[in-house]
């Protein structure tokens, strides 16, 4: 039982995770290869706060805060840069995290923070508060998804300019996609570091933020339950390829480039061509 | 009096060392934004090919003993190896959303560090008679290796080499036509195809250029050495202006300056890797369109 629980905890996080990136980039258009620091600022931030004795679900909202805080800093920046620009961009805040957390001797420096401590009700209860994170958050997705602000989003992700023309009012719904995205990234990373109960800065480095990205692109950008899919999948994988251990990133980079080269709007584009072919 | 000279020796010092790792910066970027200029790619494969050039650099190197000859291998294995992956990645995908170009290049780049790995081993080879590392006296108190001297002179003959092709030569013309605009190009008669080609050869044959010399200068290669340099040249060329040469090098030489006095006067706070990427995010709040491109 444990060994499935701890599964579903993975599986739970990763998909908070990925949903997180997807209102960013799926939603509203902004590529960020940079998502795994605010994971981290999640993670450590919940850490800390555990370690100091406050309960992981009060711990989560400071968590939401601080990565809200951080991604609303970095979404400025996606006001000034665009597409590929921003892309890089994105990806110098992953090194500039990583790299300030290294030097920090407060946040543990090179060698993190180990020791941290087990939620109430043990495993059991972390799946518990996970499942109740990633609900809420598919919840407020959908709602996204469905509302003014949604339609707003997709007309940005389309075609900034014309939006522009047309009254959207672009930066304050781009800087609201990025404070929703990495709140959301915070907590996924606040139940990260209890789910591992270990962190340090590699943790949270470019590889994480690719890997994500991967998630939200092999589920088909901007799709809900795509998105969900992917990294449920994509999470727990690598357990799945224990046999083929050794090769376990060659196949996983395989299938990212794959996925690319045959299908580049994934798995919800895949079931799209298909329901087409099949009502047809 | 001594105090104030030693501090213009450790001045100067770390410029010429920043100059050196600038140089090699140099050589990787101006094969990514060459790249970018036609193909509005981001090439993170770029990194796996340096990679592999220093490979093929140290193994040619060990079997024949010959460094010269191990340049010439690497950069025709590699320069093919580029033709390749533009054929059969990129060609079927240039009509796709460019994020899909990217996504397919970190997927090959992770690809290729697991192949290296496990064809090469994970802790990397070495030269077994490492060749230039004896040092001289290029000013009074300054040392260099011979391998730091290489590197700076074989950059500036091919940067040269290829300002001098692209500057006066038919095929260097019809290389920045088809930069500035492919149809137009296409419709004097520029074989669009064939530039791309020759655009990936020669972009990919400098990486491996690097690669052997990076190798020579740590006697190491490594299946994750392309990494880091990787991610700096993408930061480079966003900073000399995407697809300008010219900003790459200047992008370059500055990073490498920077990083050497960055390490000794900002080492507490940020390491080195952090140094280049603040520095690209201060550029970029400030000139979103690259330190030489033309607003």
């Amino acid at each position: 039982m444990a060994y499935e629980i701890a599964v579903l905890t993975t599986m739970s996080i990763a998909i908070l995770f990925a949903l997180s990136l997807n209102v960013i980039t799926g939603f509203c258009g902004q590529v960020s290869l940079g998502h795994a620091a605010f994971y981290g600022i999640g993670a450590y931030t919940a850490a800390l706060l555990t370690k100091a004795g406050t309960p992981l679900a009060l711990a989560l909202l400071p968590a939401a805060a601080l990565a809200g805080a951080a991604g609303f800093v970095v979404g400025m920046a996606s006001l000034r840069v665009r597409h590929d620009f921003l892309a890089i961009t994105t990806m110098g805040v992953t090194f500039l995290f990583v790299g300030i957390v290294r030097k920090q001797e407060a946040l543990g420096g090179e060698v993190g923070i180990s020791g941290i401590p087990s939620v109430a009700f043990g495993r059991p209860g972390l799946l518990a508060l996970a499942l109740v994170c990633t609900i809420l958050f598919v919840l407020l997705a959908v709602r996204i998804r469905r509302s003014w602000m949604g339609f707003a989003y997709e007309s940005v992700a389309d075609d900034e300019d014309t939006a522009r023309v047309l009254g959207i009012d672009v930066p304050r719904y781009k800087l609201w996609a990025f404070v929703i995205g990495t709140a959301g990234a915070g907590v996924a990373g606040g139940l990260y570091a209890h789910h591992i109960r270990f962190i340090w800065p590699d943790s949270f480095g470019f590889v994480e933020s690719v890997t994500v990205l991967a998630m939200v692109i092999v589920g088909g950008i901007g799709s809900i339950w795509g998105v969900v899919l992917a990294a449920g999948v994509l999470s727990v994988l690598p357990l799945w390829l224990q046999f083929v251990d050794d090769y376990k990133l060659l196949v996983y980079g395989a299938l990212i480039f794959l996925t690319m080269r045959l299908a580049p709007d994934g798995i919800a584009g895949l079931a799209r061509r298909l329901a087409a072919r099949l009502t047809r | 009096m001594r105090g104030a000279s030693s501090i213009a020796m450790l001045f100067l010092d770390l410029t010429i060392q920043g100059l050196v790792q600038g140089a090699i910066y140099a050589l990787i970027a101006l094969g990514l934004t060459l790249v970018y200029g036609l193909l509005r790619i981001l090439h993170v494969v770029h990194a796996a090919l340096f990679t592999m050039g220093g490979y093929a650099g140290v193994v040619v190197t060990n079997a024949t003993g010959s460094l010269a000859l191990a340049l010439v291998v690497a950069m025709a294995v590699v320069g093919a190896t580029g033709v390749g992956i533009y054929r059969f990645a990129y060609k079927p995908l240039l009509d796709k959303p460019p994020l899909v170009a990217l996504m397919a290049s970190i997927g090959l780049f992770i690809v290729a560090e697991e192949a290296f790995r496990l064809i090469f081993g994970a802790y990397g080879l070495s030269f077994t008679d490492p060749p230039l590392q004896t040092h001289v006296e290029i000013l009074p108190g300054i040392f260099l290796s011979h391998a730091r001297i290489a590197v700076v002179g074989l950059a500036v003959v091919i940067i040269g080499l290829l300002a001098w092709l692209s500057a006066s030569t038919r095929t260097g013309i019809s290389w920045r036509a088809t930069v500035s605009d492919p149809p137009v190009a296409a419709s004097f008669g520029v074989d669009v195809e064939k530039v791309r080609y020759l655009n990936f050869f020669i972009g990919s044959a400098l990486a491996a250029v690097a690669g052997t010399m990076v190798a020579l200068l740590n006697n190491l290669v490594e299946p994750t050495m392309g990494a880091v340099p990787a991610y700096k040249a993408l930061a480079i060329i966003v900073l000399g202006g995407l697809g300008s040469a010219r900003g790459a090098l200047a992008a370059s030489l500055a990073l490498g300056v920077i990083e050497s006095f960055g390490t000794i006067y900002l080492g507490d706070v940020l390491d080195r890797d952090a140094i280049a990427f603040a520095f690209l995010i201060l550029v970029l709040m400030l000139r979103p369109q690259g330190l030489l491109a033309r607003g």
